[in-house]
């Protein structure tokens, strides 16, 4: 398969593009913020979401959705980071979808999904660093299991109708087996959750669970096996952040490049500077080689490639690198007014770094790569 | 079973059956390369073989026209070639700067007798061809060149020194760049080939900081070229210049690919550092720079198959190349700054067997060339500055 768009993608890409400019632009997320908008995000931007169709890329036809894929799910994605929209799409839309996809699950959550009346959220990381550690204890008490202990970094928390949670049944935190996937109601008793707002205004949560008592129904896929289910997850959310991210690079590049084509400074457009020039032409190369490392990452998930896992760590890490570096050079390259809050590429460089933690940094995936390549 | 299925599985079982196993083995020096031309004596049997085989079936130059020497393959096609060959580590059967420069630009412009004649030639590795651009006040402002061609009837008479020329002691033919019109910069430019055992052409090879010579000096005496010899009209050369550079950086870019079968990079590192009880390299800080490295090796090597498919498919920006060539560029210096670190001491032998003869060390200099040669990395990002982000000129 070539590494560029096909028709149909290129079609989906010119219908996300339009649709997000024009319903969820960096000014949405302004409003949000300036309102102390309590969900962080537009309830009604989600449900047009799913009018859109969005919502049911990754689920097939028969469960009433496009049938499509991890290069779609990208392309949808890339859009909602040139424009900064705040949207659960890819906790909800691709990583749960992904996690719950083939289970009993899915009959009871993907109607709410594909009508955008469902957010999900996932309890994963457990510290402030992301690591493929599950130390949340899940034991097993009458028909279910009880849970005890902290997820953080829960991102949609505080609205989420629905929760994946990775817990431990057996072993030690480091270890693949003994985890179980659980698919868990918010509102329960035995969750307590504290949000707080991330420097890009979004918010995420501290979710405790104290003897939260879940039937064994909860489970997702096979009790002590939900590595398999977490893995499915976390190979998806990692391809989406890099789309999204590099989405939120672009978004900051275009920018600075438009502002380099119209500041004068010693009567000339900065932009004829070489100095300038050939910081933006760098820049340039980065994104362009993240672009290939994401859309090779989403075409290998689809394909069910062994090659997958590796091309989505570059995919993770490159993007992030390439990001930081737009976002960077987005403000230095505006000067003294990219450092005001009136003007939107700060709002770039506080979503890039937001995405660089989400799960697992440039180091994270550099050192799995490192890791698997035996070194 | 789609006709690319088909293709498929008859291309990996020819492969299997004409590939000779030593031609499966890691480049581990200069000679594991080949080269072709008119003196083919020091190739090894199986590296004659692999040609010879791969050229019947014009799959040297796979997407070449058939009747040019080429395979007639598809874009499709190609790319499966190639994945079937990396799967079995193939080497290259024929390297050539007739397959990655001249070529391109012949079928583009040259006439039908000049395809007919070179580029079947080339196919074959019967040719081996050397690049006439460079000048001693020509380098980065290659447009300032001055060798001269003088119209006279029926040939032009060239006089002139060209430098930088690599292998023009080993090359048969040169594709050069003469000046027909001094009234005109850009425009007073001709591309003319020749052949180097023409009277009046000699050579002298430059020592590098490496200890070898792949570049010469090239000095043309009153040489004689032929009117046929002209590509393109005269005074476009620059044109077919632009156009055969842009295949040259594409070219220079696949230096910043990693080999295929191994990677020197990580086994060296291992071999002089060795690992920590837990599976890592013993040097953490060495082994973070390292994986940081090779997250950008890696996405290169998806970036140049993303541009090889957006090129087939006529999309990619015509300005491309300059950008893979700088960043493939930046990336090998990268790759053996690493290498010299991991290789410690060792890494310094100059002459040793243990060291190939300083192997490393020479390869390690000879990348400083990667961003100076083909347009440095300061003219690729003016490049991409002008022709992609279409900055404004100062």
């Amino acid at each position: 398969m070539p590494l560029y768009l096909n028709d149909e993608q290129q079609m989906l890409r010119d219908t996300a593009r339009d649709f997000i400019a024009e319903h969820a632009p960096v000014a949405h997320l302004r409003k949000l913020r300036d309102d102390d908008n309590p969900d962080g995000l537009s309830r009604d931007l989600w449900k047009s979401f799913a009018d859109m169709g969005f919502t049911g890329i990754l689920m097939s036809e028969q469960d009433g959705g496009l049938g499509l894929g991890h290069v779609e799910a990208g392309i949808v994605l890339e859009e909602i980071g040139r424009n900064l929209s705040p949207s659960p799409f890819l906790t909800t839309a691709v990583a749960a979808v992904e996690a719950l996809k083939g289970s009993p699950h899915a009959a009871r959550h993907f109607p709410g999904i594909l009508s955008g009346t469902t957010i999900a959220a996932l309890a994963i990381d457990e510290g402030p660093k992301h690591r493929e550690h599950v130390a949340l204890k899940a034991e097993r008490s009458g028909n279910g299991f009880k849970l005890n202990g902290r997820k953080r970094f829960v991102q949609h928390g505080h609205i989420a109708d629905l929760i994946i949670v990775a817990a431990r049944t057996a072993g030690a935190a480091h270890e693949q087996d003994g985890i179980t996937l659980f698919a868990v109601d918010p509102t329960m008793p035995g969750i307590q959750q504290d949000s707080q707002r991330l420097a890009d205004s979004s918010i995420a949560t501290s979710a405790t669970f104290e003897n939260l008592h879940l039937d064994a129904d909860a489970v997702i896929g096979e009790i002590d096996a939900g590595h398999d289910p977490l893995n499915r997850l976390l190979r998806a959310a990692r391809t989406g952040a890099a789309a999204e991210s590099l989405g939120v690079g672009a978004g900051a590049m275009d920018m600075t490049i438009g502002y380099l084509k119209e500041r004068k400074q010693f009567g000339q457009t900065i932009g004829s500077f070489q100095a300038l020039q050939h910081r933006a032409a760098h820049l340039y190369s980065e994104m362009e080689v993240a672009r290939a490392a994401v859309i090779k990452a989403a075409q290998l998930l689809d394909s069910g490639s062994e090659k997958a896992d590796d091309a989505v760590s570059v995919a993770k890490a490159m993007t992030t690198l390439a990001t930081t570096l737009a976002v960077q050079e987005g403000i230095q390259m505006h000067g003294g007014i990219g450092m005001t809050d009136e003007y939107d590429i700060g709002f770039y460089m506080k979503r890039a770094r937001v995405l660089a933690e989400m799960f697992g940094d440039a180091n994270f995936h550099a050192d799995k790569l490192a890791r698997a390549a035996g070194y | 079973m789609t006709d690319l299925d088909q293709f498929r599985t008859e291309t990996r079982a020819w492969l299997a059956a004409n590939c000779p196993l030593e031609m499966r083995e890691p480049i581990r020096s200069e000679k594991d390369a080949v080269w072709g031309g008119r003196d083919q004596s020091n190739l090894t049997p199986a590296q004659k073989s692999w040609m010879d085989a791969m050229a019947a079936k014009g799959w040297t130059v796979p997407d070449w026209p058939k009747a040019y020497g080429g395979g007639g393959l598809s874009p499709a096609e190609t790319k499966i070639l190639r994945e079937e060959m990396a799967a079995i580590r193939a080497r290259n059967p024929l390297n050539s700067f007739g397959i990655s420069m001249l070529g391109p630009a012949l079928l583009k412009y040259g006439t039908e007798e000049q395809k007919l004649d070179h580029l079947t030639k080339i196919a074959k590795g019967e040719n081996r061809w050397c690049q006439g651009y460079s000048e001693p006040n020509a380098g980065s402002d290659l447009a300032a060149l001055a060798t001269s061609a003088e119209d006279k009837g029926d040939h032009y008479l060239v006089n002139g020194q060209k430098v930088w020329t690599s292998y023009a002691d080993k090359a048969d033919w040169i594709f050069c760049l003469v000046r027909t019109d001094k009234t005109s910069k850009q425009g007073g430019i001709s591309f003319v080939l020749f052949d180097m055992a023409s009277e009046g052409v000699s050579t002298k090879p430059i020592l590098l900081i490496s200890g070898y010579s792949p570049f010469c000096e090239t000095f043309m005496d009153n040489v004689k070229v032929p009117k046929e010899n002209l590509v393109h009209e005269e005074n476009k050369g620059w044109d077919v210049a632009k156009y055969l550079l842009g295949h040259e950086r594409e070219m220079i870019s696949g230096m910043g690919l990693a080999s295929t079968g191994g990677n020197p990079l990580i086994d060296g590192a291992i071999a002089t550092i060795g690992l920590d009880h837990d599976g890592r390299l013993a040097d953490p800080l060495l082994r973070a720079s390292i994986a940081m490295f090779e997250v950008r090796s890696k996405a290169f090597g998806m970036m140049s198959e993303r541009f090889i498919d957006e090129l087939k498919a006529g999309r990619a920006h015509p300005a491309q190349p300059s950008m893979m060539k700088y960043y493939g560029t930046e990336l090998n210096k990268s790759r053996y700054e690493l290498m010299m670190a991991a290789g410690g001491s060792d890494a310094l032998e100059w002459e040793s067997d243990a060291s190939s003869g300083g192997a490393t060390p020479r390869a390690w200099l000879r990348t400083k060339a990667n961003s100076i040669e083909g347009g440095t990395s300061e003219v690729q990002l003016n490049i991409i500055a002008k022709r992609i982000l279409e900055l404004p000129s100062a």
